[in-house]
This record gives structure tokens, sequence and C-alpha cells, in this order.
């Protein structure tokens, strides 16, 4: 294995965070009944003109000004020519000589990946497939939705490295808000080429594309082993085969399509439906003032700002919907410290790594500072605290809804807390008679009484003192 | 006579990427009709086109654009309306993988 070097390029596409598909006016948005957002233009229907989206070209033109492409000042759509079943004109408007952006990188760990070609094209239909007969079922909601192909140099150099890229990525471009950036939802999806050669030689292996990855960590798996397939075939003499292999997610391997591949010809030629882009620096420079705060730059802001550790702004930063959600907290309530340690502990243990954005996190912001502020008074205390947080959470009640219904709040009533002192006192004479006897440790097992008897809720230096009065009454 | 622009095999190939079958009578007949075809567009090569800009778009346009605002969509039943196969939301197609 160390006598050899994996050498690995990644193409990207993401779908777009318009509202509107690439060129025409239907929804993009997910998980609409089959084939509702559709019209004839994304349904291929003949006599059509396509009409590009503006707001398309400006994300994707925001994501080469970030990673430093050189944008094309003329660029041109293409048509790329093949069947399927998927793909309602028998062809995808795509980019081809002239893509709107080349060259670039993004950085992780003090190395450079960098890009070859960033493009903007129309997303294909879906395919449902019939478990037992020989049908597909196509839903066309997804054709036409605005697709950024970005594709990497082969400078990646083992399949953690691989899964990084794409976390960096996935965390640019969700503060960008270019993407979702959702792998499970396919608004994000990768495909991988991967090749191994002996290390100092210069030559590049055969390579393999590797696809139907579904999450960074089946890149990264489906990676470890075709690179390990790739050396053993080397090292026992043999020669690895130039083809496209699938990641099988059950059984960990990636095996070979096994068809019959004669070399695609897409037989691309320019789009005559769509005339050329011109892109100048007056447009290039308003898109750049869109750009926001990026995460590096937010990380420190936040240490400068809040006071809070390296650690906890790294893990705020990493994904935009919690570090605005702790941003929006922090207005209500003036307490960085005690938010962040709230989120990274309770929160996130809630969410359990599904990444959300602001408005998603079902505990609204004005909740988890409601529940803060009852701490601070000593309304409640704070394990009661966490297991309302828990239940918010899950209910989406107010706090205070919660806290009234379950009467939860913690007992200030010095009145009250005497009653159950009496209470405790009547029912432990025992106890009690020991304590006259001078046994002083009757005492904390009398304010762990009174405790249960207010289930908790009560101030446990307050029954102390309480009781120490009763008890010395009694004397 | 001069070399056929073309073949047999050229009309197979077109056959297969454009997912036709042809039958022998066919592939005849297309050999020759696109041959004639393009003998016919090869007449552009007799004209001197050197520092010319080839003609992408026959009107002088560019930066022509939507604004991303939604509008309502084609019905369900009227997009299906047309299909050779369907169901209640879907089109049905041959499986291919």
């Amino acid at each position: 294995m160390e006598d050899y070097e994996i050498v690995i390029g990644l193409e990207v596409h993401v779908e777009l965070l318009t509202k509107t598909k690439m060129f025409c006016s239907c929804l993009t948005e997910f998980g609409a009944p089959p084939n509702t957002h559709v019209c004839p233009v994304c349904t291929g229907m003949p006599g059509v003109l396509p009409v590009i989206n503006k707001r398309a070209v400006e994300l994707a033109l925001k994501t080469a000004i970030v990673f430093n492409s050189e944008i094309s000042r003329f660029c041109r759509f293409a048509r790329k020519n093949y069947f399927y079943p998927d793909l309602p004109k028998n062809y995808q408007i795509s980019q081809y000589e002239e893509p709107l952006a080349k060259g670039g990188y993004l950085e992780i760990d003090g190395k450079r990946i960098r890009f070859k070609r960033i493009h903007l094209e129309e997303d294909a239909g879906k395919l449902l497939h019939s478990e037992t007969g020989f049908i597909s079922f196509v839903d066309f909601n997804r054709s036409g939705i605005p697709l950024l192909e970005m594709v990497t140099e082969p400078d990646i150099g083992s399949p953690e490295e691989a899964e990084k890229f794409l976390e960096k990525l996935k965390q640019i471009l969700e503060y960008l808000e270019i993407s979702d950036c959702n792998m499970e939802e396919g608004s994000l999806r990768c495909d991988a080429n991967i090749s191994v050669r002996k290390k100092g030689t210069k030559e590049l292996g055969v390579k393999t594309e590797v696809k139907n990855m579904n999450s960074f960590k089946s890149v990264r798996k489906a990676l470890a082993y075709e690179s390990k397939r790739q050396i053993e075939i080397l090292k026992r003499g043999e020669k690895i085969v130039q083809e496209t292999r699938l990641w099988n997610e059950k059984e960990e391997i990636t095996e070979s399509m096994r068809t019959k591949e004669e070399a695609h010809d897409y037989r691309y030629f320019p789009e005559p439906d769509l005339v050329p882009l011109e892109i100048n620096d007056g447009w290039i420079e308003e898109i750049r003032k869109e750009i926001k705060e990026m995460p590096d730059e937010r990380k420190e802001r936040f240490k400068k700002d809040y006071g809070i550790s390296d650690y906890d702004a790294n893990v705020l930063i990493s994904h935009k919907g919690i570090a605005d959600y702790f941003e929006e907290c922090v207005k209500l309530y003036n307490n960085p410290k005690v938010i962040a340690n709230w989120i990274m502990s309770e929160i996130l243990a809630q969410i359990k790594g599904k990444v959300l954005k602001k408005e998603e996190i079902p505990l609204k912001p004005e909740y988890l500072v409601d529940i803060l502020k009852l701490i601070e008074e000593n309304k409640i205390t704070v394990n009661t605290g966490k297991e309302i947080l828990k239940e918010v959470y899950n209910t989406g009640l107010s706090p205070c809804e919660i806290v009234e219904k379950k009467n939860l709040l913690q007992i200030q009533d010095i009145e009250l807390i005497g009653k159950f002192v009496e209470e405790v006192i009547r029912e432990n004479e025992k106890a009690i008679n020991d304590w006259k006897k001078g046994k002083q440790e009757v005492i904390s097992f009398l304010v762990g009484q009174v405790m249960r008897k207010t289930k908790g809720r009560a101030n446990p230096n307050i029954v102390r003192n309480i009781l120490i009065e009763y008890l010395k009454s009694l004397k | 006579m001069k070399e056929k622009i073309i073949k047999k095999e050229d009309v197979e190939y077109l056959g297969r990427l454009a997912r036709i079958e042809l039958t022998e009578e066919e592939k005849k007949k297309f050999e020759k009709e696109l041959g004639k075809i393009l003998e016919y567009i090869s007449k552009l090569n007799e004209v001197n086109t050197e520092n010319i800009e080839p003609t992408y778009h026959v009107l002088p346009l560019k930066n022509v654009f939507r604004d991303d605002i939604p509008e309502s969509s084609t019905s369900k039943e009227e997009i299906l309306k047309n299909a050779p196969d369907k169901d209640d939301d879907f089109f049905k197609v041959p499986r291919i993988i």
C-alpha cells in the first residue's frame, strides 16, 4: 500500500437555490407531488423557447468569485445529446467549450485543490423503478432545475481528503446560499475519478469512475475500497480496466456497471434557442458585494465579539444554520457563553447531526432564551431547563406553556415550603428524636424528604434554613 | 466517383445513437439521403470563411434573461395527456437499468 499514491478528481453537481427552474418559471421546491411543477418547456414539448434565469447565473458567478475562478466574459450554452427516459428533450442544455468559469481552487488544510471548470446546466427528471416489473415511473419536477457542475483537477490525494474537500465545499456553498447541498435529497451529487500509481512516477494510472455514493461518508468509503482494489490488481501484475463502477452501499464494494461502453458521443453543439452571456466587470462587482462573511471570518468574529473559545467557535460556525441560530439568541439574551454551551450540549444533541437552517430548528431562539432566563431568575433548576428544552423541541409548545402545564416552576414561596417542612416533620418522628439526641446528619435526610415532596422544585438552601428554624423551635 | 461521405456503418451508428432500429432497406435509403444532404451542405466549403466569425445565432442578441419569479405550472392532467403510457401521477416508461 505504502508504495502507491492515490489520485482523485471529483465532479460535483449542486442544485442552485433559485425559486424557479433554469429555463422556465416552474417552482424548484423539493418534495412536491409528482409532475406538478412542470410546463411545456421543462417537459421538452416542441416549439417552446427556454429563457435563462438571471439569478441562476448570478449564483454561479458568486461561486466562481469565491473560488477565485476565471470568469468567462463571454460564454454560451450547448446541447448535450443523449437518450434517456428522464431527459424529455433528448438533450440537456449544458455548457461545453465555453464554461462560465475556469480554474480557481478551494484550500483544505493549506493545500489547494484546483478546479478545472465551473459551469451551468439543467437537471434531468427523476426515475422511480418499480420493484417487480419492467416499468419505470418518470417525475419531471426536477427536470430543468439549475445545476452547477464543478470539476476538480486530480489534486486530491486520499479518500479522507476527498471527504474533507466535500465538507468544506458544502460549508462554503451553504454560507453563500448557493445550494442546500443535501446529498440525501440529491441537491448535491458527487462522482469521482480515481487512479493509483507507484510513488515517484509522473504518469497517471488507468482511472475508473465511481458513482452512486449518497453521503460524504460513502464517498470516502467507496474511494478507500476502490483504491485498495486497484492497488491489489497492480500488485498481482494485472491491468486496471477503465470503466464506470457503482458503489454498493450495502455490501460496501464497488461493482462494474458491465455495460457495453461505446465511447460517449454527445454531439455537443451551441444551443440555438439561447443567446450568449456577456458578463462585464460591473456585474461581477455587484455580485461580489453580495458575498457576506465566509466561515473562517465568522469564526474569528465569534471569538472576538462573543469571547468564546476557538473550539466553541469552530463548532458553532460549522453549519450556517447553527451559527445564525446562535447569533439570533445572543441578540435576544446577551450571554453568549451560556448560549454557546446550551447549543453545543443540548440543541446539537437533539438535532443529531441533521443539518438544518436556522428556521428549521424546532426550538425557536426565543424559546431557548426563555428557558435560560427562567434559570437565571431561579424560577427553574438547570435540570428542569434541560427537560423543558427536550419537550419544547418535540412538541413546539413554548417553555412557559410547558412550565405551567407541568407545574415546574421552582418554589420560591417560603410559606409554601414551610408547609412541606411541617408535613415532613410530622411524618418523621423517629428522625426528629434522633436529631434531638444530637444526630446532625438527620437534617440532610429531612431536606431530601422536602425536596421529594416538591418534586425537586424547591431551592435546597432555602429548605435547609427553614427546616433548621423549625427544628430549633421544637426544642 | 467521389468517396462516399456517409457509409453504411455511419448510418448504423446514428441509428444506435438515436435508439432506433433500422431495416436493411432503410439503411440503404438513409445512406443515400444523408449523403445527399451532406453533399449539399458541403457546398459551403467552397466559400472562403477565413476571418469570419461563426454564426451561432441569427440575431445579434446577448443576455436575454428572466427574473427568478415563479409562474403557475401546467396541470399534471394536462401534461400527462399526451403520454403514450401513464398512471395517475407518472409517465410510464420501459425500465432501463
